[in-house]
């Protein structure tokens, strides 16, 4: 437990003593690896068997003989198959996955704007009612989504939005959290570069566009992961929200397989290959940027 | 008029504001209070509100005398009082009970933090991997540990079975093991993620001259641990507590939904879920803001019970 045991070989002044350590800290090591490869074989099973279910012979998820690791033929047609199953029950796969993607686009380059617009305002900018407003922002944070669920749907129906994508996005684009994180980021940043900015006569949208969010890259990069991700995934307000088949999205098309009797396992998990691939891409492709953002921000602020 | 920089400011401050604060309105503060009317309502959706007082509060979390049935106080005194609403207090026994988890797994992830908190071969990958599964959560995920605990012919069962159980349970379909199984699910997705990383974030803001010190007086890898690491990283324990609480009081709906319906026997059914069902099965919209509201003085409380005991222990630098 603790630092490396490298380092604090290398920080003991007797050399004998460093070499047994070494040996000890190499051997420390070669045990974790063991152990954190068998952890991540956990990790990462479930999703193979996702993905070896999917191409199985259609039928075949059901014989019960023996573990098949390895299926003997690729079958890519369930996927195929999984798409014209949800068609059967009146639901466009693509139609799905574009509104899926539309909506978490839309939702997330709204979040973004607004709330490092908002956080711009609360780190940088003084006014009258300010900490007022602040404390009011961190006030609600606590506050569980159940508790104004019914309330926003009474006002996105009285608003005339249920089954529109308008319901699907807006309300999703102003939680309070990305406006208290942006916040937490822009403060831990360098005030010169504004102030010289500022000097040479720059107007505050051109500071806050092409000073300060450059520099908070990595933060934008992790609202806008976590906040797509949180509409990829949302499941329950698209359910409560909308009723046409055309504007349900994939969450909601995925629950298709499982409301019959006698699901076909194999397409099942080959609709949610598709619809797991683009979060995990986008995770891989920045996944750099939110460990280190969090890294920079910690928990503090 | 030229305007001061003052004035500029401050009304750029506004402007920049005024989005976000518009949707916050609308989306946030206004509903908070709308909920907290409605909770003394009955209402459908359909007619208007009806102004119903304590109402829904007492059949919420009422109890009321009867010659039948009785609850028991630790099995040492019977009381003749039946609750009003038995469904709430099993569905608060269950949501509790599913919450089992979050110690195991912050202990989980504190272990992978400092597992990776060195540098070694295949760090990054290790680090990448045991993020993915909370990347992934959502419907897919669900249907595929569906999947994974079939009784027949799930992967779980079937590697029970060659390890040689031979009754491996029936694990959804059965009221007795539908609760673990969402367990060790919830484990197993929520180990390592983000948790980890702020895990690791904590680990790296730990001075190293301190872990020098202690080497040097001969102290343990396990006493240096928790005299130094343990202490020092408290404030990121208190804070992943209070986010696991808030979490977890308000989890389930998509389990239930996906995976067991709420059964068997409402095994599984959580506050969240019965809150959905309550205000968009049969629209008592006024019932169902009386239990998120319950929920959220939980939450409340617990929050403040954890920042008043565990905020003793933290320590910052």
């Amino acid at each position: 437990m603790g630092p490396t045991e490298a380092v604090r070989a290398s920080a003991s002044p007797d050399p004998s003593v460093r070499r047994v350590r070494a040996r000890r800290g190499a051997l420390t090591t070669a045990v974790l690896q063991v152990l954190l490869t068998m952890g991540a074989v956990v990790m990462v099973v479930p999703f193979y068997w996702m993905i070896v279910t999917s191409v199985r012979e259609p039928g075949a998820a059901f014989s019960t003989a023996s573990i098949d690791w390895w299926p003997d033929t690729f079958h890519w047609e369930n996927y195929g198959a999984a798409i014209q199953r949800m068609a059967a029950e009146g639901m466009n796969f693509w139609r799905l996955y574009g509104n899926s993607l539309l909506v978490a686009t839309v939702g997330t380059i709204g979040q973004v704007l607004t709330s490092s617009m908002a956080a711009y305002s609360f780190a940088r900018l003084r006014f009258p009612g300010r900490e007022q407003l602040f404390f009011g922002y961190l006030a609600t944070m606590m506050i569980p989504g159940s508790v104004t669920l019914i309330p926003v749907f009474a006002i996105v129906r009285a608003l005339g939005w249920v089954d529109t994508y308008w319901a699907l996005i807006i309300p999703g684009i102003f939680s309070p959290w990305g406006t208290f994180m942006l916040r937490q980021f822009f403060l831990s940043l360098p005030r010169e570069l504004e102030e010289s900015a500022r000097i040479d006569g720059a107007t505050l949208w051109q500071i806050y566009t092409r000073v300060t969010l450059p520099l908070a890259k990595t933060a934008i990069a992790t609202l806008g992961t976590f906040t797509f991700m949180g509409f990829w995934g949302s499941f329950m307000w698209p359910l409560i929200v909308t009723i046409s088949p055309s504007l349900r999205t994939l969450p909601i098309g995925l629950t298709v397989f499982t409301q019959r009797y006698s699901t076909d396992y194999s397409q099942l998990m080959a609709a949610s290959v598709m619809a797991t691939v683009p979060i995990i891409v986008l995770f891989l492709f920045n996944q750099r940027y939110f460990v280190e953002s969090i890294k920079l921000q910690g928990i503090k602020g | 008029m030229r305007l001061s920089d003052r004035r500029k400011e401050a009304i750029g401050g506004y402007l920049f504001l005024l989005p976000n604060l518009l949707g916050f309105a609308v989306f946030t503060a206004i509903p908070v209070v709308a909920s907290l009317a409605f909770a003394f309502t009955r209402w459908d959706l359909f007619h208007s509100p009806k102004w119903v007082g304590w109402e829904n509060f007492v059949s919420l979390l009422g109890f009321t005398r009867s010659s039948e049935e009785t609850i028991s106080l630790l099995g040492l005194w019977r009381l003749p009082y039946a609750p009003n609403d038995p469904f709430f207090w099993q569905y608060l026994y269950n949501t509790v009970f599913l919450m089992l988890g979050i110690p195991v797994g912050l202990a989980g992830s504190l272990a992978l933090a400092v597992a990776l908190n060195r540098k070694m071969r295949g760090v990054v990958v290790f680090r990448t991997l045991y993020f993915l599964p909370s990347v992934t959560s959502g419907v897919a995920v669900l249907v595929l540990w569906k999947w994974l605990y079939n009784t027949d012919i799930g992967l779980i069962n079937l590697l029970l079975s060659s390890a040689g159980v031979a009754n491996p349970p029936d694990w959804l379909g059965s009221s007795q093991w539908a609760k673990p199984a969402l367990m060790i699910m919830g484990f197993v997705m929520g180990v390592g993620g983000s948790t980890m990383i702020l895990y690791l974030a904590a680990l790296q803001g730990v001075p190293r001259d301190l872990y020098e010190a202690a080497e040097i007086d001969g102290a343990s890898p396990w006493q240096q641990f928790r005299t130094i690491t343990w202490p020092l990283i408290s404030p990121t324990t208190f804070f992943l507590t209070i986010m696991a609480i808030i979490g977890g009081f308000q989890g389930g709906f998509m389990q239930a939904y996906v995976m067991t319906g709420g059964g068997p026997a409402g095994s599984t059914t959580t506050l969240e879920f019965y809150i959905y069902n309550k205000a968009f099965t049969v629209f008592n919209m006024g019932y169902a803001s009386a239990i998120a509201w319950f929920l959220f003085v939980i939450i409340l409380l617990l929050s403040l019970a954890t920042w008043r005991f565990g905020g003793r222990a933290v320590q910052y630098h």
